[in-house]
Parts: structure tokens; sequence; C-alpha cells
């Protein structure tokens, strides 16, 4: 158990810097998952804290060492791949006791090691198979299970479900949580999914183009994103986020259209300003179908006609034009909608965020 | 000739079948067949006198084929280890290399671009006691004042054809091996550096169980390659002198033509192909072993 600090972590290659100075603090015992969209920097920076790539800059502590110029096999650390990497010509026992093997440990402490972990994550049956009689998911856990064997300072995945089908994404999903739960190890999860960061995380990194957009734990970051990016990346379906102008107390669109400047804002924008207007498909929807029971306090309704609707049965996604362009709402208890059709379309105003279209920073306090 | 309509299927092979049993099995029945008789080729007529395994029990006591036999398996053996473990160092340090893989691959294997015989020729003057290369070299370095007799003493030749050899086909086990590391996924090589691996170790672990299929292929190939060895050791000693250096085919060649033993000399053949097939079922088996054990699938 330890924790991991980067300071200044910086990643070049040749004369391209894709990590830019980041700074990160990871307490002991939490799941900080980084996510972001690819080429943002976010293995790579996992991949300097493992020591497979060499760091151009800055350091790296796991516990009180730094392990800026150790290998790989003395910091102590172990990692899932996105491919597995299992041993192919091991097999499943073999490849959950090489690393105790390397080691040195006796045959018997690996012996019961490896039966530990395979209880753990229910390998028992399979531990005299090779990874090319496994399906997709078991080559996972095993893959996991060689992970923890070893009780690692820290774990690190590298986006360890993206080979995996969307069920049995959900399903690893849990089971990685619940393993969590039970070895309560430092975690440093690598993702681009957005859902995986914010199921799993205590608190989540998002990336963007070698920097850190904003730390924070997964509610934060969905309610109070801290730029444009961080808005636009969390939270499914995205958030509506549209250019207006200030003008007069009002949200002024593109084409003309307009709605009120929502009250938390009043103080913090001046006439003229050019800001991005974001509201979650939550807080926007057909009257009388919203996610609150009662109409909350700044709600704002225009009428506007039905451009797509997407039925998910408990729930329709209803595409609807305002301001020229398309908006996403979420439409619970859904009555049948179709194109053309107008509706009353609430905007729920104190849910909605204002960022500087200049800076894309958030305009909230 | 009359009613007879061979279906089509069988009237397209044909073809095929005729040129193959007149390039292939025509030869291969008769050449078993004079291995059963006295075929002499200054005597057409001795083939027509079968004399049962006359031939295979003479060779069975026959000092002199058994040398040549058990020379040709010392030099399969030495030289395949030893090209086997050039060939390793060469391909992890071209797999090293970032830049110019490529034109070291080409370079790599000009050796195989040469002609045996030339190289045979090549190494003849290299090792020539008089005019040689290596004499001069070692000479002018001060390490000897004597002309060596490289191809003239018995061990000291055989050391000079297996260097021959080795010269010229090590980049066949370099290019395999090569292609294997290529092949192989980085992955689990990452992973065995996260478990602790030395570089020593991720090798022995995790390289080595990879490659091995691949070098298995390439001992096939040269273990062919060798047990069929002929045109180098005939042009650098020519089995000699005074047969220290006969291998299996140099001898095979010199009872079929100097001496017109043809019959004696398909006899040794057989035998000597036998040879070959054992080591490919041998190699093959090993071959087997090593990707069902990397799961490979191919």
């Amino acid at each position: 158990m330890a924790t991991v600090s980067l300071k200044n972590l910086v990643k070049k290659y040749g004369h391209l810097e894709v990590v830019h100075a980041i700074n990160l603090d990871v307490a002991d015992r939490e799941f900080v998952a980084l996510v972001g969209p690819s080429g943002c920097g976010k293995s790579t920076t996992l991949r300097m804290i493992a020591g497979l790539e060499a760091i151009s800059g800055g350091h790296i502590h796991i516990g009180d060492r730094e392990v800026n110029n150790l290998p790989p096999r003395q910091r102590n650390i172990s990692m899932v791949f996105q491919s597995y990497a299992l041993y192919p010509h091991m097999t499943v026992a073999e490849n959950m006791g090489f690393s105790l093997k390397i080691a040195g440990k006796s045959q018997d402490e690996i012996a019961s090691a490896v039966a530990d972990a395979a209880k753990t994550l229910g390998l028992e049956e399979l531990l005299d198979r090779r990874p090319s009689q496994l399906s997709g998911g078991q080559r996972q856990r095993v893959a996991m299970g060689r992970a923890i064997v070893r009780h690692p300072d820290v774990f690190l995945f590298d986006e360890p479900l993206s080979n995996l089908d969307a069920k049995l994404r959900m399903q690893m999903r849990t089971e990685i949580k619940k393993l969590h739960a039970k070895v309560q190890s430092t975690v440093i999860y690598v993702t681009h999914d957005q859902v995986e960061a914010m199921t799993l995380a205590d608190r989540i990194v998002i990336m963007r183009d070698g920097h850190i957009e904003q730390v924070g734990p997964p509610e934060e970051v969905f309610r109070r994103p801290a730029t444009r990016f961080v808005a636009g990346f969390i939270g499914s379906p995205t958030m509506n986020l549209h250019n207006a102008v200030v003008s007069d107390g009002r949200l002024v669109f593109a084409n003309g259209d307009t709605l009120p400047l929502p009250a938390q804002f009043k103080d913090r924008v001046s006439a003229g300003q050019k800001v991005i207007f974001g509201l979650r498909p939550d807080d926007l929807y057909p009257t009388g179908h919203g996610i609150h029971s009662g109409e909350a306090a700044e709600v704002h309704a225009v009428e506007v006609p039905v451009s797509l609707t997407e039925p998910l049965g408990n729930e329709t996604l209803v595409f609807a034009e305002f301001a020229g362009q398309d908006w996403i709402s979420r439409m619970l208890n859904p009555k049948p909608l179709r194109v053309g059709d107008r509706i009353n379309l609430s905007f729920d105003l104190s849910q909605s965020h204002l960022f500087d279209a200049a800076s894309e920073k958030s305009l909230r306090g | 000739m009359r009613g007879w309509k061979p279906a089509p299927h069988i009237l397209l092979l044909l073809p095929a079948f005729v040129v193959l049993a007149a390039v292939v099995v025509v030869p291969l029945l008769l050449s078993l067949y004079s291995s059963f008789t006295p075929f002499r080729l200054t005597r057409p007529d001795s083939i027509y006198t079968f004399i049962g395994f006359r031939n295979y029990l003479r060779l069975f006591a026959d000092q002199e084929f058994w040398v040549a036999f058990g020379r040709t398996v010392l030099l399969l053996t030495i030289a395949l280890n030893l090209e086997m473990v050039l060939g390793l160092f060469l391909a992890l340090l071209v797999e090293k290399a970032t830049r110019g893989q490529r034109l070291l691959r080409t370079i790599m294997m000009f050796p195989m671009m040469f002609s045996p015989i030339l190289v045979g020729f090549q190494f003849k003057f290299m090792f020539n006691d008089n005019i040689g290369l290596v004499n001069n070299a070692l000479q002018s370095l001060g390490l000897t004042d004597r002309a060596i007799p490289w191809l003239i003493d018995s061990q000291l030749a055989f050391t000079s054809i297996l260097i021959a050899e080795i010269w010229s086909s090590t980049s066949v086990f370099a290019i395999f091996i090569l292609a294997g590391l290529m092949a192989m996924p980085k992955e689990p090589l990452e992973a065995a550096k996260v478990d602790g691996c030395t570089p020593l170790q991720s090798f022995r672990y995790v390289t080595w169980p990879f490659i091995m299929p691949f070098a298995y292929i390439a001992m096939t190939i040269r273990s062919l390659d060798i047990a069929r060895a002929y045109d180098i050791v005939k042009i650098m000693t020519d089995g000699g002198p005074a047969k220290r250096t006969e291998i299996l085919w140099t001898l095979i060649s010199r009872t079929a033509y100097s001496d017109a033993r043809m019959g004696l000399a398909n006899a040794m053949a057989y035998v000597a192909i036998f040879l070959s097939i054992l080591f490919t079922i041998l190699f093959f088996r090993q071959l087997a072993k090593a990707r069902q054990q990397i799961g490979a699938e191919w």
C-alpha cells in the first residue's frame, strides 16, 4: 500500500512533448481513474509510473521512494494490460505465480498465493488451462489474478476492459470494484470510457492533450465541470453546449433566440461577453417529463419542434431544435412523439453551466 | 480403347500424374531397384543382376562408410548448434537496431546470396596454407611463424569446412528468429518487466519460448541442408586429403561416378536419406510441441 505522487511530470518524444508537467497526488488505497480521449497522454502517464517509459522531466514518488530511474521490477507495482499480456506458453497457474517464482518464493508459497487469488477471482477450475483456451473475460481475470498475487504497492490498469464486449465489460467493471473493496490497495486506472471512470473511481483525473483539465470525485466533475471540455466529456448523453452572447440579462444565440441569463451567473458575466451555455439532457425535458417531481425554481419553457427521437424504453432521448441547433433532452415516462411535433421544452436554468468562450473555463464561482 | 471413358476429373489430372511419374516416381523406383544390383556405369547389363541386400550388408560392415556417416552427423550437430547460437545473437542485435534495420537485414542475408561452390572456392583460397589470407594474417600479426596446414590436417580441415558452412548459413537462423522476434507481441515482455524479470529472465521465460518454434523450423531446413552437404566440401577438400574430411555425399558421388559403382552408391544414398528423414521427424515433433506451448494459431 502506498501513495503515488507525480511532480511536474514531463514526457517528450524527441522534440514533441506529449505530457506537459502534470502534478497529481494519489492517496493510499485510493482508486484514481485517468480518463480522456485517445492521445491525451493518460496511457503514457501510466506507463511512466510503471517504469515502462522513461520520464523526460519531473519526479515520481511511490510511497516515500523516488522511483524516477528505477526499472519496473524495483517499483513493486503490478499492471493489467489492455491486451491481457498473458504468457501464452504458461498455464493460468503459472501465469499467476510467475512473479513469485521470479522473486524466488518457494513452491508452497506460490501455490497458496495462486490458490487465494484464484478463489477471489473464481478461476479455480481454470488453473491448468493455457491462455489460448480461455475466453476474453477469463483472460482478463487471469491478468488481474497475476496482478493481485504479489500484493503490490500500486495497481496499474491500462484500459483493461476495452477488449471485452459491452455486457462483459459491465460485469467485469463490477468485479473490479468488488476486488478493490476486498484488496484495499492504491489503484491507478486508465480508461477512455467516462462511465467506467465514474462508476469505479474515488477521484477522476480528466486529461486532454497532455494536460490535466480537472481532478475531483465523480460527483464533482459531473456537477461542476471546470472547463467546457470536461463538461462535454463527462456524462452520457453529452451536455448540450452552445455559443451565446450576454446581452441585457439574456443569453442571445447565433440565430437571435434567447434564454434568460441564469440567476447564479448574473454577477459573473458582463454585457457583450461571449460564453458557452451548457445544460445536461437531464435538466432539459419536455414539460412534465423531467427528473424533478415538482417544477424546479428556475425553469424556462420554450415551444420547439422535435427533430429526432431515440426511445430507450424507460425514457426517450428527444432531439429538439432551438436557436437553430439540435438540443438533446431526456424524456421520462415517455409518450410517443413524431418528428415535427411541437413540444414544450423546459430548461432548468438552475442546473445550467456557463463557460467563457475564449478560455473555456467555467464561470461558476 | 473403345468404350474406355475416364471421368473428366481423372482425365484432367492425368498430365500431372504422368509428369510426376516421369520425373519422380520412376527415377525413385529405378534407383531403389538398382541399389539391389551390382550396377556399374561401365557395365550397363549389370543392372539386370539382382543381388538382394548384398550392397546394404556390405555397407553395414564398411568402416569407411560409417566414418563418413559419423562425420556428417558430427558436422550437422556442431554446425546446427553454432549457427543457432550465432543466429540468435545476430537476430537479437538486429532487432535492437532502431535505424537501418532493413539495410542490416539485407546485409545479413548476403552470404545466402552466394553459390555454395563460390563460398567453397573463397574459403579454399583463404585457408590455403601458402597464399591464404588466414595464414597471412596470423603471420603478419606475429601469432605464428609457421604455415598452418588448414585444409590438410584432419581436424583443421573439418574446422575450416565448418567455418565456411557456418559463415554461409547462419543467416538462415537469424532470419527465422528475427521473424519470430518481430511477430512476438510486446505486452508479455512488458508484463514480465513489471513482474520483476531482469532482461535475462525476460529472455529466458518469455522471449525464448516464443521464438523456439521459429528456431526449430530453421533447424529442420538446415539439417536437411547439411545432411546433403556436398558442394563446399567438394571444392574445399574433396573429402581429402586421404579421406580425412570425407562426408556422406562426397563418398556417395565418388562411389557412383569415380568408382562407377552405381548400385552401391544408391544403397548409400538411401541410408543417407533415412538419416535426413530421421532428423526431420525429430525437429517436426519438437516444432509441434513448441507451437502448442505458445498456443500458436498457425
